[in-house]
């Protein structure tokens, strides 16, 4: 196999990295190395987007079109940048003449202390490349992942809200043509491969590259968007050996439907599959939106939630209740489970060395089917749950049997070491007609199915509790439902 | 509604949502010189481009080295032993000091001693620093600090307010404050009632954490480039620890990525340490904390736990009332005193206490010295009696407000604090009912109370809330600022002044301020760095008195040369003071007419000296601490919030619809900025009280110690409706500069209206006849247990 080194687009030049250490952020990579000051260090943990960038990349369906993402420099390692468009702050202003996303903020008095600022610069740019008259919804959901501790954030939504409708092409907008030439090119290079410090990152582009890599190097460290695992680097100061990234796996970056299936695959971001996902199952579309930020969903991966097996990854619980399956990859040979039997123990799963995921099938809805989902945080957005509860319900159609549960499957996240089936409560539930003595029953019951701990999200007691009353809330949801009684009874719906 | 005194409505100027025009509007009918001008942040054109620099984005120096420090693994113990060999090996490591390597003084307390720049034989919090080193790179200093053999031998370690109460613990002797006889006037009332609430902390989240670059000099001094709000006191600190004078040592601040109180002490100790190790190694040291690193080892709001007995008669009017404020000032005074006798200052907040007992005791425990926070203890103080008017108002069945109306301070008597300071200009009752009615408070009470009756699960509520606070710092001396400005002979402007840059627009409204004297172009007045080489001797810019102070200070500077000039035409041409005249860039003298520029040139040529300091201290302040009695605050700056939350009863989770807000900035010198204080602060205040949680475990360890785990608001916890208005035509009585109010502290507290409507809703579980105890901040834990507990208690 030959490779070839890490190239990208800083902006409007080829860059060639030669003798990196690809424990490099990107981050540290425009500051250190590129003295490229204007993206921000708030926190180098993808929480407060001051390190806000863009990324242009050839859209998958579409080659000949650019697709503009958000994305936290700080947990982004620098060999991901191959063979795409890296734009910071410092790029937009033309001559004298700031950028429509830089001269609202100034209009409407949006900067303060300015250090979170080229960040909501950059997560505007972002949106607007795609969006030129956003709503207020989706300036908030393009910007939650930007913190502002200054402006109390009204000025600028305003700046962000600011149609750029009748704003003159931009810089990029200008170089369009010759950008997606010049990552058509890039693209075609082999594997690219980087050195530097001892350590390396490859990053194979085929299924059978990626299963090569990990058989002839099994302690390799896989990665996709890093969102996670880089805060091993940034946080734990550790250093990571060998680094392979998925990200470029045509076979791993898929999303196919099937009459009765979706299947993902593993290295697909969030922000790829949440439309799929929401027009199945709108309470899933609903909660990934509130997954991290924007800057994360546009990296973060399906394989990377569950292959790290967090017990608070919001996913796997969802993924559960649905009954959905993962097919593993190792060396060629392939095996399907259900994501229910991936996880062992606290952060342990049958994962196997040089094994990987290669792809989630998630079941279609069919008739009666009702996937009900609640996100328990501290925060609305970007936060972590302290408890997430999902629960897939198949109710009978019949007037007469109104409420009646066929069948039922309950699966929490914060409530134990690993993602996990309330299978006590199911029991209860499963084949009578829910009333509140029948929820009184399975908020008992859940008690034999779970202990959680208390930590710095919340305490046990309030997990446990939460846990049984988003039964009862399941409950009444339902009733209102078949009642047709048009109630609101989740606050997130109030924007 | 009823209320104890007459009451008219104010002039506002509505500057919402919708409100860009209004502010545009202004460019008309203001001078030249720009003050009450919505003018942009002076650097937002390079803040928007990236181009703005901070401490870090410095280029490097040659020869850069970076700092890390070693710190505490427990709350309390003595050192026994330290190996530090490792550390020294560590790859990239050039030097490595304790202690014993601090040349000058080891202390640097900041105004009471306790503060050891390197631990001294023990530790007294985790995390506290105990050795440094400097390594060619950030990240082999950080690897480098974890390698070293401490042995330690662990102390009791006090870890609760109530346990440093039980051992009368304290960093700094208790304090009372009189008015009457309280037990008296309680034990007489009518009604009495008695409570308590735990007040949590708060860190700061700046976005920029803390840095500081020392560069050696070449005559044995320092030059200091820090993310500073006291670089005087970083120049005081950094000579003492190296036992030179203050004149060797030089401090730069060009701005902060925030500070609200963060910078002003907290910021030194990094400073210190970069300087030491720049002393030992002849080399540029840059010290810049990693974010977990900052959460762990600079102070935070002081967590309190509050109480309070009450006596009041059958209407809800206070009689009597004894409060005892108890902060957690961790491990060391630092600002912890001044903190506290603010909270003790504020523990009136809008009301006429009648007699009254206000107590504050100032716990030591094993934590980070907790330190000043926006406020300054002054919304700790206001907690516990905004919790007293929501009591009473369930007790005897009123809506809040009429509880709050009713208690509010008079006009002509019913006028004066538990400290005696008489409380004048005080126009808050009008502000409210301005207010209630622009919000529509009792239409909308209206509907929430039928939204109550029929969602079961979901529930709102509403509070309106004032805030009454006092500007000036209590320390007297700290009232004082100094300024600097230059005219070159092109007619450009240069300024410096005592107050520091940290997104509050300071420069932009003192640049206005000489703007306005000399009628020119505020873009012709530039502003360098704070430099402690250019004005001396400088108090931090704190206590929302940046503009105020340093304001006075440019404005008596550039006075200075304007006489100057106004002397010097009247010798050369002949004419009379009355017929020099400063309007539009222009100097007109008699019948001529000069550009600002040319009569620079002509005032140059003609040796006039075009540069002058300016000098200010506040009139009228003193308090007598041992009597606990004077005027402590040169006046009070007012505000108001009306809050509508919804919370869901199953959960606890909530959110902020909508809050209105009217504030007194008295004459706005910049709206836009006055606007931009009210709403970040209000929503720092906020989240105060509601999502950020400082979480210690039984060790002392700080568990939320990242942004992952302490949740400031967020983009979508902003309310969906926020209208902000200023008061209009209500110059401050008081002569301030161009009689504006100060603001950068005050709008904090509006914030309390949202933890008041969440009691309002949870209140409606009981059918608003228990007032639910509610801690802060008010996570959507603690809301759901307040709404089981009101629950139970309806039952």
């Amino acid at each position: 196999m030959k490779n070839s080194t890490v190239s990208f687009l800083l902006n409007n030049d080829v860059v060639t990295l030669d003798n990196l250490d690809p424990n490099l952020t990107v981050l540290q990579y425009l500051r250190e190395i590129q003295f490229k000051t204007g993206s921000k260090e708030g926190c180098a943990s993808g929480d407060c987007g001051a390190c806000t960038v863009v990324v242009a990349d050839l859209e998958r369906n579409n080659p000949n079109r650019l697709h503009y993402k958000s994305i936290n420099a700080c947990i982004t390692f620098v060999g991901n940048l191959h063979a795409k468009q890296l734009i910071t702050v410092e790029h937009l202003k033309e001559g004298a003449k700031l950028h429509h996303a830089q001269q609202t903020i100034v209009d409407n008095h949006g900067s303060q202390c300015g250090f979170c600022t080229p960040g909501f610069v950059m997560s505007s740019f972002a949106l607007h490349k795609h969006n030129k008259a956003p709503t207020r919804a989706q300036v908030l959901e393009a910007l939650a992942g930007n913190l502002c501790r200054c402006t109390g954030y009204r000025s600028i939504i305003e700046a962000a809200i600011t149609s750029s409708e009748h704003i003159e092409e931009d810089a990029s907008a200008l170089h369009y043509q010759k950008t997606v030439a010049e990552l058509t090119t890039l693209k075609k290079l082999s594997s690219p491969i980087l050195s530097g410090n001892g350590h390396k990152y490859v990053a194979p582009k085929n299924i059978n590259e990626l299963a090569y890599e990990l058989v002839s190097e099994p302690k390799s460290t896989l990665v996709a968007g890093g969102t996670d695992l880089a805060l091993s680097v940034t946080q734990n100061l550790a250093t990571i050996n060998q680094l392979v990234y998925v990200g470029n796996v045509e076979e791993l970056t898929t999303i196919e439907e099937t009459a009765t299936e979706i299947i993902i695959g593993s290295a697909t971001s969030y922000s790829q599959f949440i439309e799929t996902l929401h027009h199945y199952y709108p309470d899933l579309g609903e909660m990934i939106e509130r997954i991290g930020s924007k800057q994360i969903r546009n990296t973060g991966t399906l394989g990377g939630n569950i292959g790290n097996a967090s017990p608070i990854g919001d996913m796997p619980p969802a993924l559960i209740a649905l009954g959905a399956s993962i097919t593993l990859h190792l060396n060629g040979v392939e095996r399907t489970i259900l994501v229910e039997d991936y996880f062992v123990d606290y952060k342990q799963t049958v994962l196997q060395a040089s094994e990987f995921i290669k792809s989630v099938q998630i079941p279609k809805p069919s008739n009666g089917q009702t996937l009900k989902i609640y996100k328990i945080s501290k925060r609305i957005d970007d936060d972590i749950s302290a408890v997430l509860a999902a629960f897939f319900i198949e109710i009978n159609n019949e007037p007469q049997e109104a409420l009646k549960v066929a069948n039922i499957r309950m699966a929490f996240g914060g409530m134990a070491g690993i993602p996990k089936r309330a299978k006590a409560t199911e029991n209860i539930i499963i084949g009578k007609v829910l009333t509140k003595e029948v929820v009184e029953q399975a908020k008992t019951a859940l008690i034999s199915d779970f202990q959680p701990m208390s930590d710095v999200r919340a305490s046990d007691k309030y997990r446990m509790t939460v846990a049984q009353n988003l039964i009862e809330k399941c409950y009444l949801e339902l009733k209102f439902a078949q009642e047709s009684n048009v109630i609101e009874t989740r606050v997130v719906n109030y924007a | 509604m009823r209320s104890l005194i007459d009451i008219k409505k104010l002039n506002v100027k509505a500057a919402n949502t919708n409100s860009q025009q209004s502010l545009e509007n202004e460019k008309n009918t203001i001078g030249l010189g720009g003050v009450g001008r919505s003018k942009k942040h002076e650097s937002a054109d390079k803040q928007v481009a990236g181009e703005a620099i901070y401490v870090d984005d410095r280029s490097p120096l040659r020869g850069e080295l970076y700092a890390a420090v070693g710190q505490s693994e427990h709350a309390h113990a003595n050192i026994v032993a330290m190996d530090l060999s490792k550390v020294k090996t560590a790859e990239g490591v050039l030097a490595v000091i304790t202690v014993e390597d601090v040349p000058g003084h080891t202390d640097i307390g900041p105004v009471f001693p306790g503060d050891p720049v390197l631990a001294l034989g023990k530790v007294e919090y985790i995390g506290q620093p105990i050795f440094a080193v400097a390594a060619s790179s950030y990240e082999l200093a950080r690897k480098a600090v974890k390698l070293a053999k401490i042995e330690y031998e662990e102390l009791e370690a006090v870890l609760t307010i109530k346990d440093a109460l039980a051992k009368q613990n304290f960093v700094r002797p208790p304090f009372t404050m009189k008015r009457g006889d309280s037990e008296k006037a309680i034990e007489g009332a009518e009604h009495q009632l008695s409570g308590s609430i735990v007040v949590g902390g708060q860190e700061h989240m700046y976005l920029e954490g803390q840095v500081s670059t020392a560069e050696p000099t070449e005559d044995g001094g320092m030059n200091i480039f820090t993310s500073s709000q006291h670089p005087s006191e970083v120049q005081k600190l950094v000579a003492e620890v190296l036992d030179i004078p203050l004149n060797k040592v030089l401090v730069d601040m060009r701005r902060m990525g925030g500070g609200f109180g963060g910078k002003e002490t907290q910021a030194a100790p990094w400073a210190c340490i970069a300087a030491l190790l720049a002393n030992i190694t002849k080399r540029p040291v840059k010290f810049k904390l990693s974010r977990v690193d900052d959460m762990v080892m600079t102070g935070k709001r002081h967590p309190f736990e509050n109480n309070y007995t009450v006596g009041f008669d059958s209407d809800g009017v206070i009689k009597g009332i004894k409060i005892e404020v108890n902060s957690n000032c961790g491990y060391s005074p630092d600002l912890s005193d001044a903190i506290t006798d603010r909270a003790m200052f504020h523990s009136d907040n809008a009301y006429y206490l009648d007699q009254a007992t206000v107590t504050g005791n100032r716990c030591k425990l094993n934590t980070v010295s907790h330190t000043a926070f926006r406020g300054f203890g002054g919304p700790q103080g206001m907690m516990t009696i905004e919790m007293v008017m929501d009591d009473i108002a369930r007790h005897i069945g009123k809506d809040p407000l009429e509880i709050r109306m009713l208690n509010l301070y008079g006009k002509e008597d019913r006028n004066v604090t538990h400290y005696h300071q008489k409380v004048e200009h005080n126009n808050l009752a009008e502000l409210i009912e301005t207010l209630a009615e622009s919000s529509d408070y009792q239409a909308r009470r209206q509907t929430i109370t039928e939204f109550n009756k029929s969602n079961a699960i979901l529930k709102k509520g509403i509070a309106l809330t004032p805030v009454k606070f006092g500007i000036s710092f209590t320390v007297q001396h700290l009232n004082q600022a100094g300024a600097l400005v230059h005219i070159y002979t092109d007619g450009t402007i240069h300024l410096n002044h005592g107050g520091t840059e940290m997104g509050q627009g300071l420069n932009t409204k003192i640049a206005q301020v000489v703007a306005e004297v000399f009628q020119v172009d505020v873009d012709t007045v530039a502003i360098s760095s704070a430099r402690t080489d250019k004005v001396p001797n400088t108090s931090p810019t704190a206590a929302s008195s940046g503009t105020d102070l340093n304001g006075k200070a440019a404005q008596a500077a550039a006075k200075t040369i304007k006489q100057r000039l106004i002397d010097f035409a009247c010798e050369k041409y002949q004419v009379r003071a009355d017929q020099v005249k400063f309007e539009n860039s222009h100097i007109i003298v008699g019948d001529q007419t000069f550009s600002f520029a040319e009569f620079s040139q002509i005032a140059y040529m003609g040796r006039v000296s075009l540069s002058s300091t300016g000098f200010y201290k506040t009139p009228k302040i003193h308090f007598d601490r041992a009597k606990g009695k004077g005027r402590p605050f040169f006046y009070f700056a007012t505000g108001a919030a009306v809050s509508e939350v919804i919370i869901d009863t199953l959960t606890g989770e909530y959110k902020t619809l909508r809050t209105d807000i009217l504030q007194d900035v008295g004459h706005s010198i910049n709206p836009a900025i006055d606007i931009g204080q009210i709403e970040g602060a209000f929503i720092q205040g906020m989240g105060w009280l509601t999502t950020e949680e400082l979480i210690w475990n039984e060790k002392g360890r700080l568990l939320s110690n990242n942004p992952a785990t302490y949740k400031i608001p967020a983009i979508n916890d902003a309310p969906a409706d926020f209208r902000v208005a200023l008061v209009t035509d209500a110059p401050n009585r008081e002569h301030t500069i161009y009689n504006s109010k100060a603001v950068g502290e005050p709008p904090f507290m509006l914030g309390m209206s949202v933890w008041s409507a969440l009691k309002d809703a949870i209140s409606s579980i009981s059918d608003y006849k228990q007032s639910p105890v509610l801690d802060t901040p008010a996570t959507p834990e603690r809301v759901l247990w307040a709404v089981e507990s009101m629950k139970a208690a309806s039952k």
